[in-house]
């Protein structure tokens, strides 16, 4: 099959993860997996992200296919029922919500920054060797911390179930698909 | 077309698609398409039933069925 530009926004995806250990403030390149899959299902009403430019997908991908990590087994049922994937997008969507109140008490003044990076919304890593100041508000500083912790947190999760089941498990549960079928419904009408 | 003949085909089960698009890039014939990023859909007159897809669904949700073509 023939390879487009699309098929190495894995190497991108990588990129990513590693500058987040050399300079925390690239964690907010992380925004465009956020809006890019969103703007796509809003205004095409596709999956076109999740299709065709998905850095991360590709990369559980090449791991768990190319690398053969992956133990290729059936997710289990209750993974892809529609209730734990809701679910996991409402509990996602809450600590996400939590991160940015952190953020915004940084922001007002009244939390401090924080250099560490959450792991599973439970482990602190010190990450303070990525942090060498900012020229704008710590706020921004936090709201690093907080969205890398949260790539970081998916990365690792999705990377537990492409070892497990199949490569590119994360897809079944991915907030951000289950978030964009749902808007590509609205539009589209019932599936 | 109908011969009577038995052959093997992919089949959705489009309630638990999660519309990835896995399944669109393993296919060596371009028989599946994501239509309107909610359900995969197979060109039954495409498929020649190898199975790859079946294999990449990271949900499962397809199935390889004898059918009469």
């Amino acid at each position: 099959m023939k390879k487009h530009w699309y098929d190495y926004l894995w190497i991108l995806s990588s990129l990513y993860l590693i500058l987040g250990f050399f300079n925390i403030l690239f964690a907010w390149l992380g925004l465009l997996c956020f809006f890019i899959p969103l703007i796509i299902a809003a205004v095409r009403g596709t999956k076109g992200y999740c299709n065709r430019y998905c850095g991360r997908g590709q990369l559980f991908g090449l791991l768990g296919g190319r690398f053969g990590l992956s133990r290729k087994k059936d997710i289990p049922k209750w993974m892809k029922s529609k209730g734990f994937r809701y679910g996991f997008l409402i509990f996602f969507f809450a600590m996400f919500f939590v991160m940015l109140w952190n953020t915004y008490l940084v922001f007002a003044g009244a939390g401090e920054l924080k250099q560490v990076v959450t792991l599973l919304w439970t482990f602190k890593l010190p990450w303070h060797w990525a942090y060498h100041g900012t020229l704008f508000h710590p706020g921004v500083a936090q709201f690093a911390f907080g969205f890398y912790s949260v790539m970081l947190t998916s990365t690792v999760l999705g990377l537990i179930t492409m070892v497990l089941f199949k490569p590119r498990s994360w897809c079944v549960y991915c907030p951000m698909g289950t978030m964009t079928q749902l808007i590509c419904r609205a539009r589209n009408g019932k599936a | 077309m109908n011969t009577g003949k038995k052959r093997r085909q992919a089949v959705v089960e489009k309630k638990d698609c999660v519309a990835c698009g896995c399944c669109v890039k393993v296919c060596p014939k371009e028989a599946i398409t994501v239509i309107g990023g909610l359900f995969a859909q197979v060109d039954t007159d495409r498929c020649v039933g190898c199975g790859k897809c079946a294999k990449e669904c990271p949900a499962s949700v397809i199935e390889m069925r004898e059918v009469t073509a």
